[in-house]
């Protein structure tokens, strides 16, 4: 989790942080899987022996917000691409340069 | 016939506007889309006033989707705290439509408007979502499905200015990473007590009487996530460029109401749950929300006294004014929490004014509108230009407009907790408020240069006065509003002194 934020903070190149940001999300969604384990639990599923299984609920909240993360994802992958195709560059620092520039220029 | 949806109003107002967008997203008319989604917000504006006299009979609507009781099941809750918010959002967003069309027509390419339209409705249904919902991890979803929705439009902005791209992405990477620690904060709850149902949670949470270090984490990561999401100061530095590049209708309806709806739930949160240990909530709004609201008044307002864009000074106060209502809300008390919703309902008429009269400026102007470029427009479109010079003295609080009514309470507020130095702080952030929106009239009105009038569009300039003669009436007869923010305070603070 820790490392995904990382990579987000200091990595000058914008597809680079959109992948620190899925390593992120991920973190986050293998601590709620985490939380559903049972000891000596199996597979929530209906049989006729009693067992104790793993909780669904927190399975079932991930699968939410795995979607959530995979469509953040998708549109930030599009916005780097037109980023991409707008200044012909998707690291931080050239386009702060070039935007320095074109300011100047309309002053 | 009619009743069956009747029946299901809390639901349908989400639902409804969701469904709606995924139908007109590949419409390829001009017209047809912006028609569509009128009608759809005029049913939602029924729906609404449908649930008001639901509310004033019961005073209580809870809905449970698929009929599965809670706390297994999702369910929206309607009660006193957020029927006045439900009115208003249905209000508003059904005028900013009517004024979007021509905006979006120059703005945007025209063979996009049904797809604009379709995200449009899908940030209406998903901000009306956070409004109703009583669970918190259904709460993330609308989160996130609201801010994709304004991201994408945010981005509708780069035909005007590439800039808007890199506003939506900084927005994309901010706004997620609050949302996941909101996520996080979640799970340590749902680890602790089993729920995720808001009222369940209150029950659940009174078990660890002490307080459990787990549960005070879990409160922080909420509280920081809802922060980033609410442009609380330290963590707002994504509103001013994803505000001031997106498309100027886009702006309208993010300014008006897309951090408010949070606000609205970071209140509810702090207010309904996290009451239940005193000492960590006065420990918060004393030491982190109290003195960051200060802060974002202050400079929130410097800021904005030295913006050359106009669209950029009226988001920095933006920030200030969101300090306004945060700094209500750390009160703890009836009056704080009051003048806390009075501000949130008078905020987004002023602010939703007055972007909309810039955006129209913007679309007149062809091109950023900064202070320059407004030379003579007082002369030049004086219907418009009329509405902006009063919706900014209402941003001020001139007595005869509803901002005077947000800063009377706020100042009884804070007098009664005997907060002098925030009151001295509160009128000389006014003041210089005069100094950043006096820069603009100067532009307008005294310059050299004088203009004949011209002919301006009533499309436009209707839903502008509009919003403009209801920031007046309700100066003058401000009681719905205080009324309506009366109950919200009963409700929450019910729940303080149990």
């Amino acid at each position: 989790m820790v490392g995904g934020l990382f990579i987000i903070i200091t990595s000058q190149n914008y597809l680079k942080k959109v992948v620190g940001l899925a390593i992120f999300q991920t973190a986050v969604f293998v601590f709620f899987v985490s939380l559903a384990k049972v000891l000596d639990g199996t597979a929530p599923i209906l049989t006729k022996m009693e067992n104790a299984y793993s909780n669904p609920l927190p399975h079932v909240l991930i699968l939410t917000a795995i979607v959530v993360g995979v469509a953040t994802s998708a549109l930030g992958l599009a916005l780097v691409l037109q980023i991409y195709r707008n200044y012909e560059t998707i690291e931080e620092k050239e386009i702060q340069s070039l935007e320095l520039k074109s300011d100047k220029l309309n002053v | 016939m009619f009743n069956i949806f009747l029946d299901d109003a809390a639901a349908l107002v989400v639902v409804l506007p969701l469904l709606i967008s995924a139908i007109i997203a590949f419409m390829p008319s001009k017209i047809w889309p912006w028609i569509i989604s009128l009608v759809t917000l005029v049913l939602h504006l029924v729906l609404s006033l449908h649930l008001l006299k639901e509310i004033s009979i019961s005073g209580l609507i809870i809905y449970e989707f698929g009929n599965w009781e809670p706390p297994w099941g999702i369910s929206f809750k309607i009660d006193g705290v957020n029927i006045g918010l439900q009115l208003l959002f249905s209000i508003f967003v059904l005028v900013s439509t009517f004024y979007s069309r021509k905006i979006f027509l120059s703005e945007i390419d025209s063979r996009d408007s049904g797809k604009a339209y379709s995200l449009w409705l899908l940030a209406i249904g998903s901000l009306n979502g956070i409004i109703l919902t009583n669970d918190i991890f259904n709460l993330f979803v609308f989160l996130e499905i609201s801010a994709l929705a304004s991201i994408s439009l945010i981005a509708l902005g780069a035909g005007q200015n590439r800039k808007a791209l890199l506003a939506a992405f900084n927005y994309l990477i901010i706004g997620a990473i609050g949302a996941t620690f909101y996520v996080i904060g979640v799970g340590f709850a749902y680890a602790m007590t089993g729920t995720l149902n808001m009222n369940d949670l209150v029950i659940q949470l009174a078990q660890y009487s002490d307080g459990q270090l787990a549960i005070f984490a879990g409160m922080s990561f909420m509280l920081i996530g809802l922060m980033v999401k609410a442009a609380i100061f330290p963590v707002h530095i994504w509103l001013p460029p994803a505000y001031s590049y997106a498309p100027s209708a886009v702006s309208t309806l993010l300014a008006a109401l897309a951090t408010k709806t949070i606000l609205y739930f970071f209140v509810r949160l702090l207010y309904e749950v996290f009451i239940i240990y005193p000492s960590y909530l006065s420990l918060f709004l004393d030491f982190v929300l109290y003195p960051l609201s200060l802060l974002a008044i202050f400079i929130g307002t410097l800021i904005a006294i030295y913006q050359d864009d106009i669209k950029k000074l009226l988001a920095f106060s933006s920030i200030a004014q969101i300090g306004y209502i945060t700094l209500a809300f750390s009160l703890k008390d009836h009056s704080g929490i009051t003048s806390g919703f009075i501000h949130i309902f008078n905020h987004a008429l002023i602010k939703g004014g007055l972007f909309m009269a810039v955006g129209y400026f913007a679309i007149l102007y062809k091109d950023r509108v900064t202070l320059n470029s407004l030379r003579g427009f007082g002369y030049k479109y004086p219907i418009t230009s009329f509405a902006l010079l009063i919706c900014g003295l209402s941003l001020i609080g001139l007595p005869l407009t509803n901002g005077f009514i947000s800063k009377l309470y706020l100042f009884q507020a804070l007098y009664t907790n005997q907060m002098y130095f925030s009151i001295a702080l509160v009128a000389v952030s006014s003041a210089l408020a005069v100094a950043y929106f006096w820069k603009i009239v100067e532009q307008m009105w005294f310059s050299e240069i004088k203009f004949k009038s011209e002919k301006e569009d009533a499309y436009i300039y209707l839903p502008i006065w509009i919003i403009t003669v209801s920031i007046i009436f309700f100066g003058i007869y401000s009681s719905p509003i205080i009324e309506f923010s009366n109950l919200s305070a009963d409700y929450l603070i019910s729940g303080y002194q149990n």
